[in-house]
C-alpha cells in the first residue's frame, strides 16, 4: 500500500554525501532521521548542516525561521531502531555489498511494511543490494551527485524486483524535494558513472602516452568542449584514490578495457599522489590553489 | 606575427571570410597549407598543415621516432557541422624544434585562439578522448539504459557539460562522427572506436 512520504531517513549521514542529501530532505519539508554509527562523523554533519543553511541565510535563499525549522527537523541517532518511523530511507554507507545487503536486512524487521529503501550506490547492482532485504519490491536506486545539496540531478535505478507503485513514489519523493530525477536501467554506473569513469580513464592514459601534458588536456576539453572543469582536474578533486576504486568496482563487472585501472593512476596512487587531499596529483597545489601543472 | 596561407579548397578551421584569413599577408615567417600540398621551406620558422583526422606524419613521413622539423600540424577543433570553436589543437613530433612550435603558438594566440599541444597521434586530443565516450553514448541508447533526454540531462546536470553526449552528436552529425571514429578505429584497432551502430546507419543512409 502506497502511503505519502513525511519521514526520511539517512544512513551515513555523518559522510559527506549522507550529510548532503539530508539536507535536501530537511530543506524541502521532510521529516530527517539522520542515522550513522559513529557520533564524531553526526557531530561534524550537524555543523556542517547549521553553517550551510546559515550561509544560505545570508544570501538571502532562506529566511532565519525558516532555517531554525529546518534544523529542528533534522535528528541525529546512532540507533538503529530509532528509523522505525520511517517512510523513506536512503543509504549512503561505504560503497560495499557486504555493508548495504544487511543494513536493509536489519532495517526490514525495523521499519514499516510500507517503508522504501534507496541506496545511494554509483556502482553496485541495486537488484543485488535488493536481494535478501524481505522486500525487494521496494527497494530502488537514488544516485545523488555530489555536493548533493547542490546538485539537482539524481538518477533513479529500478531494480528487477522493484515495483512500478515504489518507482512512482521515489520520482514523486525527488520532486518534492526540488530534485530533478532522470530514470535508468539497474547497469553498472547508470549513466552518468557509466561514462565518466571510463572517459576519466582514457584521460589518464593520455597523460600516460605522452599525448598531451594535463594542462593542455584540460585546457583542450575545457575550451573545445565546454566543460567546466578538467577531466584530469576533475579527477584531482574526486581523489586518484577514489579512481582507483570505481575502476575495480566497474572492471570486474562490466570487463570493459576502459574501465581498468591505467597502470599510471596505480603508480600516482602508490606515490602518495592523491590529487588536492594530498597537495599533489595531475597538478601540485598548496592549501587550496592550484601552482602549476 | 606576418604569416602566408597556401589555400585549396574549403578550410575546415576558417571557413571562407574568417578573420585569420584576412589577417595573412603575401609573405611571413610562418607558412600555412589549407588544403594545398605541402612544400618544405626549412628557411621558415615555422610551416603549418591543417590536418583531418589523418596523422602529421602522412605529410612529413617518418623515420622511427626521429622525425619532426619546423612543419606541424594543426586543426581548429569543430563537432562537425559546429561553428569551429576557439582551441587549436597544435600537433608536434618527437624532434620538432621548440622555436617552431612557440612560433605556431604565438601566432595563434595572437588571433585570439586558446592553443594547445598534441603529440603525432589520431584524433590528437580531443576527438581521442570523447570519440568513445559518445559511442558508449549511443550504445547505451540503443540498449535502453536511458532515453535520449535523460542521459543528456544526466551529463548536464550531473557533471556540467554544456550540452549533453547525444544532443551533441546529432546536432555535429552522425555521419562526421562515424568519419571520425572509422578514422580512429583504423589507426587504434581498439573496440572503443569502431563507429557506432547508428554512426554506421547515418553513413550508410547518405551514400
Amino acid at each position: 500500500m502506497s502511503k505519502e512520504i513525511g519521514t526520511v531517513a539517512v544512513c551515513g549521514a555523518g559522510g559527506t554525501m549522507g550529510a548532503g542529501i539530508a539536507i535536501i530532505a530537511a530543506r524541502a519539508g521532510f521529516t530527517t532521521i539522520c542515522y550513522d554509527i559513529a557520533q564524531a562523523g553526526l557531530q561534524r554533519a550537524e555543523q556542517q548542516s547549521a553553517a550551510f543553511f546559515a550561509r544560505s541565510v545570508e544570501r538571502g535563499k532562506m529566511a532565519a525561521a525558516e532555517k531554525d525549522a529546518v534544523l529542528a527537523r533534522m535528528k541525529s541517532t546512532t540507533r538503529l531502531d530509532d528509523l522505525a518511523m520511517a517512510d523513506l530511507v536512503i543509504e549512503a554507507v561505504f560503497e560495499d555489498l557486504s555493508v548495504k545487503r544487511p543494513l536493509f536486512g536489519t532495517l526490514n524487521a525495523i521499519c514499516p511494511p510500507h517503508a522504501i529503501f534507496a541506496s545511494n550506490t554509483s556502482t553496485l547492482s541495486i537488484t543485488e543490494i535488493a536481494a535478501g532485504s524481505g522486500r525487494d519490491n521496494k527497494v530502488i536506486g537514488l544516485h545523488f551527485c555530489l555536493p548533493a545539496q547542490l546538485m539537482k540531478l539524481v538518477e533513479i535505478s529500478p531494480g528487477v524486483n522493484t515495483s512500478n507503485e515504489t518507482l512512482a513514489s521515489a520520482w514523486a519523493w525527488c520532486e518534492r524535494a526540488g530534485q530533478l530525477p532522470v530514470k535508468t536501467q539497474d547497469k553498472p554506473g547508470f549513466i552518468l558513472n557509466a561514462l565518466l569513469v571510463p572517459f576519466n580513464n582514457d584521460c589518464i592514459r593520455a597523460v600516460e602516452a605522452g599525448v598531451a601534458t594535463p594542462k593542455d588536456i584540460d585546457t583542450a576539453i575545457k575550451v573545445g568542449l565546454g566543460y567546466k572543469m578538467g577531466p584530469l582536474e576533475l579527477i584531482d578533486l574526486v581523489g586518484l584514490d577514489t579512481q582507483v576504486r570505481l575502476c575495480e568496482a566497474f572492471y570486474p563487472i562490466t570487463l570493459d578495457p576502459r574501465a581498468a585501472t591505467p597502470p599510471l593512476l596505480r603508480r600516482m596512487v602508490a606515490a602518495g599522489r592523491l590529487g588536492r587531499k594530498s597537495g599533489h596529483g595531475f597538478y601540485a597545489y598548496q592549501g587550496n590553489a592550484m601552482f602549476g601543472a | 606575427m606576418r604569416y602566408r596561407i597556401v589555400q585549396h579548397g574549403e578550410s575546415r578551421s576558417f571557413p571562407t571570410d574568417d578573420a585569420f584569413l584576412r589577417g595573412a599577408s603575401d609573405d611571413g615567417d610562418v607558412v600555412i597549407y589549407l588544403g594545398a600540398t605541402l612544400r618544405p621551406d626549412d628557411s621558415k620558422t615555422a610551416v603549418l598543415v591543417e590536418l583531418g583526422t589523418e596523422c602529421l606524419g602522412v605529410h612529413t613521413g617518418e623515420k622511427a621516432g626521429e622525425e619532426g622539423s619546423n612543419v606541424l600540424g594543426f586543426a581548429r577543433y569543430r563537432n562537425g557541422t559546429d561553428d569551429p570553436s576557439a582551441l587549436i589543437e597544435l600537433v608536434r613530433q618527437p624532434r620538432t624544434p621548440d622555436p617552431a612550435i612557440a612560433a605556431a603558438r604565438a601566432l595563434f594566440e595572437a588571433a585570439g585562439f586558446t592553443v594547445v599541444v598534441s603529440a603525432d597521434q589520431a584524433g590528437r586530443i580531443i576527438d581521442r578522448l570523447v570519440r568513445p565516450k559518445y559511442n558508449a553514448a549511443l550504445r547505451f541508447l540503443d540498449e535502453g539504459l536511458a532515453t535520449a533526454q535523460a542521459i543528456d540531462m544526466t551529463c548536464k546536470l550531473g557533471l556540467g557539460y554544456r550540452d549533453g553526449p547525444i544532443e551533441r552528436i546529432e546536432r555535429g552529425g552522425l555521419t562526421h562522427h562515424y568519419d571520425v571514429t572509422q578514422a580512429l578505429f583504423e589507426t587504434y584497432g581498439t573496440p572503443a572506436y569502431a563507429p557506432a551502430r547508428r554512426a554506421v546507419v547515418a553513413k550508410l543512409r547518405a551514400r
